[in-house]
């Protein structure tokens, strides 16, 4: 088994007598309300998804991941995990004490230990991570709107928060674990936003074929709009498992997380959270993470070449397609026929018949997982 | 940030061998090499996965197996 990113898998949850003081020492001290991204952030900082992190970065290390990609303590990290306030709220916490962070509810999430305040230039937050400035990219979008003080600091756990998906929700101890009992050395992680399709399919096939296992991972929190509803995504994977796959090499578990659209440095970041829950290797495919048309199709793949020192191994695979001569899912690499026998993979093209209530051909999408998308009245996000 | 780089001397002889292994290839300085391969050892000697105990384990199991992830 892949041992967790830097050398720990970090676990800071509080249980028995320790999360009784906690709860109650909570009554007095000053309260932060989180947004649903920081929940999760929180909850995933405590359970080790993001090992070897173990709170929001301070300067030090949000400097380094900035500029060098890398921790102070060179260990590599690509997308700042911080924790943003205002300059009033700021003011009302003091360097050395705790703060109770609390979901938008009220109810209590973990306590923070707070060691320091500090400032960043949202600019060049957004240009470092997402190597543009257009206000049109959502992550640059979220930067600007960033409060202007980052609080820096070690947090533990006292509760998650419920999910609506928790039977597919799983800590990195739990995925070991599991990894373990099906007998997998090996296993490689896809990292998804999207309801399968035929090429996702082939893609994760081609990936088994090389490891003892699958872990279908799909992103769960905010995405952007005209993305599918988390719930859709998870129902319609669920049923390409049933029907698709061989039971016990295939599983799914959700990664709650914002996807920031970072293209290369989110691909790395995403191998890493990976790492974290056991994935010796993961699938990197054309524009991974990506959007619009920000990043190079493949920079997402030649960035690991900067992370010489990652373990888990990137699978790269090229841009895929559907050839009826072959009569097929190839890639470029493989298919020697021309364009007029290519049916592409297009995303828009599919959610297009999909809202029209068309089931896309079969050489696209498997009917079963075309009639479950079908069946939720709106399937996209506003 | 802690001064980000500092200066390491290497006899000339491994300098100039490092030099002619890297030409023709994507490294662009020794600097470079030098850093990408202790980093590849530096991982290789990162800690062995962690051990759970039963009590963990026998729990997580049976959170499993009630989820349906095993039998």
């Amino acid at each position: 088994m892949i041992a967790a990113h830097g050398g720990k898998l970090v676990e800071r949850v509080l249980a028995g007598d320790k999360k009784a003081e906690a709860l109650e020492q909570a009554k007095s001290l000053p309260s932060l309300r989180l947004d649903e991204d920081s929940v999760s952030d929180v909850e995933n900082i405590a359970t080790g998804v993001y090992s070897p992190l173990e709170g929001f970065l301070g300067r030090n290390d949000f400097r380094g991941v900035l500029d060098h990609m890398r921790l102070g303590n060179d260990v590599a990290w690509t997308v700042p995990i911080v924790l943003d306030v205002g300059e009033a709220e700021a003011a009302g916490f003091r360097e050395g004490r705790d703060i109770l962070l609390a979901c938008e509810s009220g109810q209590p999430l973990a306590l923070f230990h707070l060691e320091e305040k500090y400032t960043f230039n949202r600019e060049e937050m957004a240009e470092k991570v997402y190597r543009t400035l257009d206000a049109a990219h959502p992550g640059v979008a979220r930067t600007r709107q960033m409060k202007p003080v980052l609080l820096g600091g070690q947090l533990d756990l006292i509760q998650a928060p419920v999910t609506p998906f928790a039977k597919w929700h799983l800590s990195p101890k739990e995925t070991r674990i599991l990894f373990r009992e099906k007998g997998w050395k090996t296993v490689v992680g896809f990292q998804t936003r999207n309801t399968p399709h035929v090429g996702h399919e082939y893609v994760q096939k081609t990936a088994l074929t090389f490891t003892d296992g699958l872990f279908i991972n799909p992103v769960i929190g905010r995405k952007k709009k005209g993305d599918y509803k988390d719930e859709v995504i998870l129902t319609s994977y669920a049923e390409l498992i049933k029907n698709y796959y061989l039971k016990g090499r295939a599983v799914m578990a959700i990664l709650k997380m914002e996807m920031r659209y970072a293209g290369p440095r989110e691909a790395v970041h995403h191998a890493i959270l990976r790492k974290n829950f056991g994935c010796t290797h993961i699938i990197i495919g054309r524009d991974h993470a990506g959007v619009g048309t920000y990043y190079h199709p493949y920079a997402a793949q030649d960035i690991f070449e900067e992370f010489p020192d990652l373990q888990i191994i990137p699978l790269f695979f090229r841009s895929f397609y559907f050839c009826k001569k072959c009569n097929s899912v190839v890639n470029e690499k493989i298919c020697p026929h021309g364009a007029a026998d290519q049916i592409q993979f297009s995303g828009t093209k599919i959610r297009d018949m999909l809202v029209k209530g068309e089931i896309p051909p079969v050489e696209m999408m498997r009917p079963e997982v075309a009639r479950i998308i079908m069946d939720f009245q709106q399937p996209f996000n506003d | 940030m802690d001064k980000e780089f500092t200066t390491v001397s290497l006899p000339t002889s491994l300098y100039k061998k490092i030099e002619e292994k890297i030409k023709g290839t994507e490294i662009t300085s020794v600097a470079s090499y030098i850093g990408k391969v202790l980093r590849e050892h530096f991982a290789k000697e990162e800690a062995s996965p962690e051990v759970f105990s039963q009590e963990e384990e026998e729990k997580v199991k049976e959170r499993l197996k009630a989820l349906g992830y095993i039998d």
